[in-house]
Formats: C-alpha cells, sequence, structure tokens
C-alpha cells in the first residue's frame, strides 16, 4: 500500500476542486479522484479541453471563479501537491482499522457495455488518505410522466450536459419543464446554441425567487444572475408557462408534442389544457443528491426542505463519521456557489483540525457566506417544491422504471394486493430500481409514490432505503477478484468455499 | 399466532390457515423484510448430503412443486436444473460418491463428463474434469413468495398485522398463552417463533435459549447479459480435506447463475461475524474470483450491486421445527441458515400438522428445540460443515 495522503478529495466539481486546491495550500498532501475527464463537475462541465473552439471560453459558466480554481489545481498538481486522478470513479469507500480510508477505484463508463467488448482489465487503482472530504455532487431528479421513455425526452441536466460538453443540440425543438430557476439555464442555453424553444413549463410560481425577500437580498449575486435569465429568456421570446405541468409526451416512436395543463387551487392539473409541438423535452425537478459514497461510509443522513436526502453536518461540514466532511450538493441543493464555499471551509476544517491556526479568519468569513448561500436555496426550495400528491396524476399504464419497465400500475398492484407500504418492499415485489440506473432516476418517485399510496409524507427512511448502493459505480469483477488477490481474500474469516 | 413473516413464517401462515387453524402473524417490519429479502431463491437439493436435511429438502421440494403448484407462477418458480462441477479427478470421484448416496434418497441427478459439460454451459471453463447435473434444482423469488403466501393466508381467514415488534410473552405458570407486542397484548393458543435470525432472541423473551445466530453472506449482482448466457445454477464442489473423512463435507463455491432479466447472480460467501453491515472487501473479491474460475468471461463483466444478508444458523446446522416442551405453548420453526428458501414450504405444512395435532409426514426427532439443551449447549460448532446450506 502506498503511504496514505492527508486527505483524498472525491468529485472535481465546484466543491471539491475548491476543497482540495484549498487543503494543498494550507499545506495538506492532497489525493483528488473525479469520474469525469476534466475539472468542472456539473455546473461547470464545459467542451473537451482538447478540444477548444474559438470563442468557447466566453461561454464557461462560473467564469472567472472556475478559471482561477483550475489554473491553482494545474499548478498544484504539476508541483506534485495534489495527485489528481481524472477518469476514475470510487466504487468503494472503506474504513480500515487504523482510523484511515481507502478508496478503490476504476476508470469511468457511463453505459452499458456487451460483455463481449473485450477491454483490457486495469490494475484496481486505490487511494489511501486519513481524512475523506466526499463531493459528489447530485444529478436530476426526475419524475415519472406518460410518455417519458420515448426517445426525444432526457433529463435536464442531459441535454446541458450534452450542450456544454459536446456542444451537441440535442433537438430543434424544445420544451423544458419540471420546477426550478435551473430550468432556465437550459431553456437559454438551447435557445443560444439555435434551438428553438417551445415553452418552459414551470409547476409553480413565476421568477418568484429573485424576490423572495428571505432569500435574494442575502445573495445579491443570484438576484442578478436571475435577472439574466429573465432577460436572456425575453430576447429569445420562450413563453415562461407557469402553475403548469406536463401531463403527457406525445409521440409515436419518438416525441412529437407535449400535453401540458395548468395546475386548479387545489393542486390538481384540472386546468385547460394545451399541446405543445417538440422534438426534445427536458425534465428537471431539482436534484438528488449522490450519497453512495456516505452512505457506504455509515454516515448519519436527513431529509431536507427539497424532500432530498442529504448527508448531516455540522458547521464545519463534518459529518457524523469520523474524517469524514462532506461539502456541496450531497449536503443539500444550493448551487455552485454554496458548493464553492462547503468545499472550501472543509478543507479549512480540517487544515485547522491537523494544527493549522491561519484559516481561522478565513473560516469565520466562510461560514458567513454559506450561513446566507443556504438562506437563498432554503427560500428557492420553498418556492419550488415538487407538487403534492403528483402520484396520483399518474395513469396505471405510466412507466416509473424505465430499466425495468414498472408501471405506475404495477406498483398499485403490489401495495394493493400484497400489502408493500415502503419503497423497499415495492421494489423487491415489482422491480422498480432493479436496473441499470439502479434506482437513481426511479428512486425518488417509488418513494413519493410508496407514501403516497400508503397516504403518508415521504420520510428520510424510504429515501434512505432506495440511496444506498454498493458498488458506488459499476466495476468489472477482473478488477473485483484481483483484490481478493491483494488482500488475501478467503483468508480464515471466509467460507467462500471451494479451494479450486 | 406466527412470530415473523419471512418466507418461514408465511409458509407456515398459510398451512396453518388451509389446516383450518385461526392465525395472526404478526412482524416487526415489513413482511419480507428480514433475511427472506436479502439472500436468494435456490431451491437445492443437490448441496445436501444425506440426513434429515435432506429429506425435508426433498419434502418441501415436493410441497412447493405438488402442494403450492397452482401458484407457483406467483412467484417466479423456475425448474432450471443445477449443474455442480469438479476441477480434478478427485473431485470428479468425490462427486460421483456422494451422488450415489443422494440417488439413493431420492435425489435425480445425472453424471457429466468433462467434455459434456459446455453442452450444458457453452462459457464454462475448460479446464473442469467433471461434474453432474440435479435437474430438481429449482428458484423462485422469495419476495414474491412471502407476499403471495400471505395474501393466499389472509383469504384463509389469516390476519397479518405488519410494523408489530414482540417484546414479551403472556403466561400462564410455565405455559405461554400469547404475545405482548408495541400494538397490545394478543392471545393465542400457540405461538409460533419464526424470527428467523432473530428468534434465538424471541425464544429469550420466553425464557428459552435457542441458539440461533447470524452468519453473513454477499451476494454480487452483474450488469445485464444476453439471455441465457449462463443457464443454471453453476457451482464447484471441492471434497475437503481426506476423502476417507467421515464427516467429508461438501463445500461450495459460489453457484452463479443468470436470471430472467439478465444479470447474474453470484453469491454467497459466508461468514460469522455478528450483525456487522460494512462491506468486506476479501469477500467481494473471493466471489468474484472463484465465479470468473468457473466462467472465465465474467472478467469482463460489471459488477452493478451487491447485497448482504444474515443467514439464521444453528451449530449443527439444522433448522428448529417443532414444540418447546420447555414452554408449552411455543413452537419454532426457525434457524434455516442457507436454505431456509427452499425449505420454508415443508416447514411450514409440517409444522402445521403438528400444530393441528396430526402426524407430521415427516419425524420432526433431528429438528427438536430442546436437542442444544444437552451436552456442550450453545454456541461451539466445531468444525464448520458447510452442508446446511443452500449454497448461496
Ligand atoms: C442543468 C443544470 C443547471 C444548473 N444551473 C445552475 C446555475 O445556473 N447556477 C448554479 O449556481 N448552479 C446551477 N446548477 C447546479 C450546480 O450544477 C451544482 O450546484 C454544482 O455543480 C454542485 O457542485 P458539487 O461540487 O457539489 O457537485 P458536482 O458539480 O455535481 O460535481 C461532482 C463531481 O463528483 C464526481 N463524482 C461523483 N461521484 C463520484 C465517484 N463515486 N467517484 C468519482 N467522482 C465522483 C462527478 O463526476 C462530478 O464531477 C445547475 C445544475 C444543472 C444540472
Ligand atoms: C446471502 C444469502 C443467500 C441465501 N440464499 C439462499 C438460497 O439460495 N436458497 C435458500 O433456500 N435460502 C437462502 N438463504 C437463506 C434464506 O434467506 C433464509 O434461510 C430464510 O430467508 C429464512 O427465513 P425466515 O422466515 O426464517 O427468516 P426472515 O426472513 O428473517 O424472517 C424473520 C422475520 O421475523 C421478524 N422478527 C424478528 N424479531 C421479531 C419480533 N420480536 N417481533 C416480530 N417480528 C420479528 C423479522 O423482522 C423478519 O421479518 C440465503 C441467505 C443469505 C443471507
Amino acid at each position: 500500500m502506498p503511504h496514505p495522503h492527508d486527505v483524498a478529495v472525491v468529485g472535481a466539481g465546484p466543491a471539491g476542486l475548491a476543497a482540495a486546491v484549498e487543503a494543498a495550500e494550507a499545506g495538506l498532501d492532497v489525493a483528488l479522484v473525479d469520474a469525469a475527464g476534466q475539472p468542472g463537475g456539473q455546473y461547470w462541465r464545459h467542451f473537451d479541453e482538447r478540444h477548444a473552439a474559438p470563442g468557447d471560453a466566453r461561454g464557461l459558466p462560473g467564469g472567472p471563479v472556475f478559471t482561477d480554481l483550475r489554473a491553482r489545481l494545474r499548478a498544484l498538481s504539476g508541483s506534485g501537491r495534489v495527485r489528481y486522478l481524472p477518469g476514475r470513479q470510487v466504487w468503494l469507500a472503506t474504513r480500515d482499522d487504523d482510523g484511515t480510508f481507502t478508496l478503490r477505484t476504476t476508470a469511468t463508463v457511463s453505459a452499458p457495455v456487451s460483455a463481449a467488448a473485450s477491454v483490457p482489465v486495469s490494475a484496481p487503482e486505490s487511494v489511501t488518505a486519513r481524512a475523506l472530504i466526499l463531493c459528489p455532487g447530485g444529478y436530476d431528479r426526475q419524475l415519472p410522466v406518460p410518455g417519458w421513455d420515448l426517445p426525444g425526452v432526457m433529463a435536464a441536466g442531459g441535454v446541458q450536459a450534452l450542450l456544454k460538453g459536446h456542444r451537441t443540440l440535442a433537438g430543434k425543438r424544445a420544451v423544458v419543464a419540471g420546477t426550478g430557476p435551473f430550468l432556465l439555464p437550459v431553456a437559454t442555453g438551447l435557445a443560444r446554441a439555435g434551438a428553438a424553444v417551445a415553452a418552459v413549463v414551470e409547476a409553480n410560481g413565476t421568477l418568484g425567487w429573485s424576490r423572495d425577500p428571505r432569500g435574494a437580498v442575502s445573495a445579491p449575486g443570484k438576484g442578478v444572475e436571475a435577472l439574466r435569465y429573465a432577460a436572456s429568456m425575453a430576447r429569445h421570446r420562450i413563453p415562461y408557462r407557469t402553475g403548469t405541468v406536463i401531463r403527457e409526451v406525445l409521440g409515436d416512436g419518438r416525441v412529437e408534442a407535449v400535453r401540458t395543463a395548468v395546475l386548479a387551487r387545489d393542486g390538481r392539473p384540472a386546468g385547460p389544457e394545451r399541446e405543445i409541438a417538440a422534438d426534445l423535452v427536458a425534465l428537471g425537478w431539482g436534484f438528488t443528491p449522490s450519497l453512495e459514497l456516505p452512505l457506504m461510509l455509515g454516515a448519519r443522513t436527513r431529509l431536507d426542505l427539497d424532500g432530498s436526502l442529504v448527508v448531516v453536518v455540522d458547521a464545519l461540514q463534518r459529518s457524523s463519521v469520523e474524517g469524514v466532511y462532506v461539502a456541496g450538493e450531497a449536503t443539500g441543493v444550493g448551487g455552485a456557489a454554496l458548493a464553492v464555499a462547503e468545499g472550501r471551509l472543509s478543507a479549512l476544517a480540517l487544515a485547522a483540525s491537523t494544527g493549522d491556526p491561519a484559516g481561522t479568519a478565513a473560516i469565520r468569513r466562510v461560514r458567513r457566506r454559506i450561513r446566507r448561500a443556504r438562506r437563498f436555496a432554503a427560500a428557492m426550495h420553498r418556492a419550488y417544491p415538487v407538487p403534492a400528491g403528483w402520484p396520483r396524476w399518474l395513469p396505471d399504464s405510466a412507466v416509473v422504471c424505465r430499466c425495468e419497465e414498472v408501471t405506475y400500475g404495477d406498483l398499485r398492484h403490489a401495495h394493493a394486493d400484497l400489502g408493500a407500504t415502503d419503497p423497499r418492499t415495492l421494489k423487491m415485489l415489482a422491480r422498480p430500481g432493479m436496473g441499470w440506473c439502479q434506482g437513481r432516476i426511479c428512486g425518488f418517485a417509488t418513494a413519493g409514490i410508496a407514501s403516497c399510496l400508503s397516504g403518508r409524507p415521504s420520510t428520510a427512511e424510504d429515501l434512505r432505503a432506495l440511496s444506498g448502493r454498493t458498488p458506488a459505480a459499476p466495476v468489472r469483477l477482473g478488477e473485483l477478484a484481483a483484490l481478493a488477490e491483494e488482500t488475501g481474500g478467503g483468508g480464515p474469516a471466509e467460507e467462500t468455499g471451494g479451494s479450486s | 399466532m406466527v412470530v415473523g413473516a419471512g418466507v418461514v413464517g408465511a409458509a407456515a401462515a398459510y398451512f396453518a390457515a388451509l389446516a383450518g387453524l385461526r392465525v395472526t402473524v404478526v412482524e416487526r417490519g415489513a413482511p419480507g423484510g428480514g433475511t427472506s429479502s436479502a439472500g436468494e431463491g435456490n431451491l437445492l437439493v443437490s448441496d445436501k448430503e444425506p440426513g434429515p436435511e435432506l429429506d425435508l429438502a426433498l419434502h418441501s421440494q415436493r410441497t412447493w412443486r405438488e402442494d403450492l403448484a397452482e401458484h407457483a407462477g406467483q412467484w417466479e418458480f423456475e425448474s432450471k436444473g443445477g449443474l455442480v462441477v469438479a476441477s480434478t479427478g478427485d473431485g470428479v470421484a468425490s462427486l460421483r460418491e456422494l451422488t450415489a448416496h443422494q440417488r439413493a434418497c431420492g435425489v435425480e441427478v445425472v453424471q457429466v463428463a468433462g467434455a459434456e459439460l459446455r453442452g450444458y454451459e457453452p462459457h464454462l471453463s475448460e479446464d473442469l474434469a467433471g461434474g453432474a447435473f440435479y435437474p430438481q434444482d429449482a428458484q423462485l423469488q422469495p419476495m414474491l413468495a412471502v407476499a403471495h403466501l400471505l395474501r393466499l393466508a389472509r383469504g384463509l381467514g389469516a390476519s397479518v398485522c405488519p410494523h408489530t415488534e414482540v417484546t414479551g410473552f403472556l403466561r400462564d405458570g410455565d405455559r405461554v398463552t400469547g404475545v405482548i407486542t408495541t400494538g397490545g397484548d394478543l392471545p393465542a393458543g400457540a405461538v409460533l417463533n419464526a424470527a428467523g435470525t432473530w428468534a434465538g432472541q424471541v425464544a429469550a423473551l420466553a425464557g428459552v435459549p435457542l441458539p440461533v445466530h447470524p452468519r453473513r453472506g454477499f451476494v454480487l449482482v452483474t450488469e445485464p447479459l444476453p439471455a441465457r448466457t449462463i443457464r443454471h445454477k453453476v457451482y464447484a464442489a471441492e471434497y475437503v480435506g481426506d476423502v476417507a473423512s467421515s464427516d467429508a463435507a461438501l463445500q461450495t463455491s459460489p453457484v452463479v447463475e443468470g436470471t430472467r432479466a439478465g444479470t447474474v447472480l453470484i453469491g454467497a460467501s459466508r461468514e460469522r461475524v455478528g450483525f456487522d453491515r460494512t462491506v468486506s472487501v476479501p469477500a467481494l473479491g473471493a466471489l468474484a474470483s472463484k465465479a470468473i474460475a468457473l466462467f472465465p468471461m465474467l472478467r469482463q463483466v460489471r459488477l452493478m450491486r451487491t447485497y448482504l444478508g444474515f443467514r439464521p444458523y444453528c451449530p449443527d446446522h439444522l433448522p428448529v421445527i417443532g414444540a418447546d416442551p420447555r414452554a408449552p405453548g411455543l413452537w419454532h420453526a426457525c434457524g434455516h441458515e442457507g436454505a431456509g428458501i427452499g425449505l420454508a414450504a415443508g416447514t411450514g405444512k409440517l409444522i402445521a400438522q403438528a400444530l393441528a395435532g396430526r402426524e407430521p409426514d415427516l419425524d420432526l426427532a433431528a429438528f427438536a428445540p430442546e436437542r442444544f439443551s444437552g451436552g456442550a449447549p450453545g454456541s461451539s460448532p466445531g468444525r464448520p460443515r458447510d452442508t446446511g446450506e443452500a449454497r448461496p
């Protein structure tokens, strides 16, 4: 085993990048593992730097904050103070008896490959460290709607990723739907890239968050951002339909249109309907934090205001597991600026705990910024909730789990006839979340359906049952077997049998 | 009154209701939420040596196939057969000896020469010397079995109380006259302890020792592969140590099998580590490497998830089935270790016969609850004997 690093950071999005840079500059020996091929994470996802086109840099979201962090990371990894491992996913995190942590990584793969395709199995690369800063971010939260399994329906973040990462426009005429301010950059991004955006369909009110007295004043930058998006929406003449939801995605073999309905006073989609032609539907209902690694290590979690399961952290980003810090979306969805601040704080706090007093003033400043950003995030969550009772709008034929083709009717049957009242039992009886995505896409919906059918609100327990996953990312059996040799698997405590 | 709605409790409830008894099932969590949802669903006869467990396994096979035939589709019963392979000539010889004994007990088994193995499984390693095919080995989906057995029991008048934990017993002198639960007191003529891995704790509430302990197992699930890549349940058999030794026990590698969804299940490891839920790298690694030894093509295949469960095991690897003379009114059906799914139907039917005051089809003496109270009590299993396990 190589000597342990002072800290291993997982994720090079806004939070992880800030954490790694700050920790290394405070003198710690840092490893930074990121699934993506280049730093940036979700929000700062961008074109492949090896194939940059003129003018690309101007579009870089996050602008100077990102380019500054990236430049510092380059310098630090150049001088060996950060061991940067891009393109590697952590699939297992364990805590060893002596208190150090081991991260097992594998080369990133995003789609199923056929078993026949012979890819050399690379040696498992593992990272050991005395502390962890986990910044795994999150991904789009999805709610099922009839027809969402048609080609041409995508997660808003996926559309954005194609656009930012590959400069690929996923369609010519788009409808962006769901809830929350993150729909706006997706819509305006599509419009800027040349797509016609037929509508933004927002389940909640208008751009209220920029006027919410509790939030916006405390995050002036955000207010400005909102105004900019609003202006951009107007410039591209994108209709913004509030209090409206998609009832059905229509099409024969692929998306042709959506049918929308206005939400009535009682919250049901009883209002006037309309059909909007489109060949691309981008859906986003907020974000689901990636909690595989924190849960694997036993970190405590709770239900956040937006209904997501998030890691419980203290005022210094420490989780309930000693030595494990968590920053960014995994502690509560709140945008890139908050993620950066939390990443910095975790690094400063860790450095302080190992005897570096220099950061005390900085810690105070960052904490103030975090409190402000959290207030803003809270206001946003209050303004853009997932509509209550949404499962009741689904017809029995609506597919909930696309991997296993489980319909709402299947789930209702498992509830009514077989007595399933919690999401785990639903999963065991009807298979939602058993397929390739392992419930990353349908887990939130399954939890919501289980609780709605049982006439109770969703609980942290509901979500926890579907959020833990080992491995955190798929890994080849060959790599796993190599670990057995390394660790002398099948030792005395093991009784896996067969000595063949 | 059945305590525990795992597969064993559900089967007992169904057969008891069928026998005309008034049945209530209390379960502290969600039905099936215990070990029955944390293992696999192999119904194996291939891995059992002649003895009481094999007799029970064969009886249970018949119960699943005959008594429950009309419902088999509900729990996806599939008789796909098991292929046991050996890598050495000695292994083949030992296997042949075992199969001869098994055949004498009524197990169907076909000898398979090394060259024929790939006719059964095209992707098997070429380094195998021979094997045996067991057409009776079958599988079902345990959670569906639990849910539908309970549904059928309800149809026969049983009631099921989920989220109700037994915290004590109602007594009349020595006699057990019901249970104390988080939902109130529930009197009953007989209480059946079907609390699986937690049955020892439930028995303790009645003041009787019952050495049921957890034995951890991990299962690997791969990404989906094309249909029929792996067709049967496949595992390696090697005899431990000296072939001449009288308790030559069958040791097994993990069972490798394809599922309807295309995923491959590889299970399971066996460790005694209490109720420790942390992931064990050596256990996962050993499972992977042994599966690859059987099917080299698995090296490239990706692991999608793993899960774990705790088998309820007794020191002699036999379940506990029957009335407890130490606490009249208390009955047990627990401790089925790694074979509880397969043994559940037979266990349920037999205990229902006994509860109804009839002579059970099979003598239950070998499974008597008080058998541990004699000589060395409790937890000294001696040399681990792995026959008590439907391999996964
Ligand atoms: C469509 C869209 C629009 C948005 N618009 C805005 C906006 O306008 N303003 C705003 O403030 N925010 C916006 N956001 C939110 C923003 O993306 C997040 O707040 C921010 O990216 C969170 O940073 P993070 O560091 O927590 O996570 P991420 O940016 O998600 O980074 C996490 C990183 O960790 C890696 N990772 C995760 N798990 C592993 C693992 N097991 N092993 C290795 N690496 C791993 C990921 O690959 C990723 O690179 C938007 C998000 C989306 C999807
Ligand atoms: C990895 C693994 C693989 C396996 N593979 C196979 C296989 O292929 N084939 C096979 O046949 N077997 C297999 N098994 C074994 C099988 O799963 C078990 O033997 C079987 O599930 C035991 O069923 P049960 O009903 O006795 O216990 P459980 O399913 O655990 O049910 C007991 C129930 O009692 C409840 N309970 C406990 N205490 C109380 C209380 N105080 N009050 C109320 N309720 C209580 C629990 O919540 C639980 O639901 C495997 C096991 C594991 C772990």
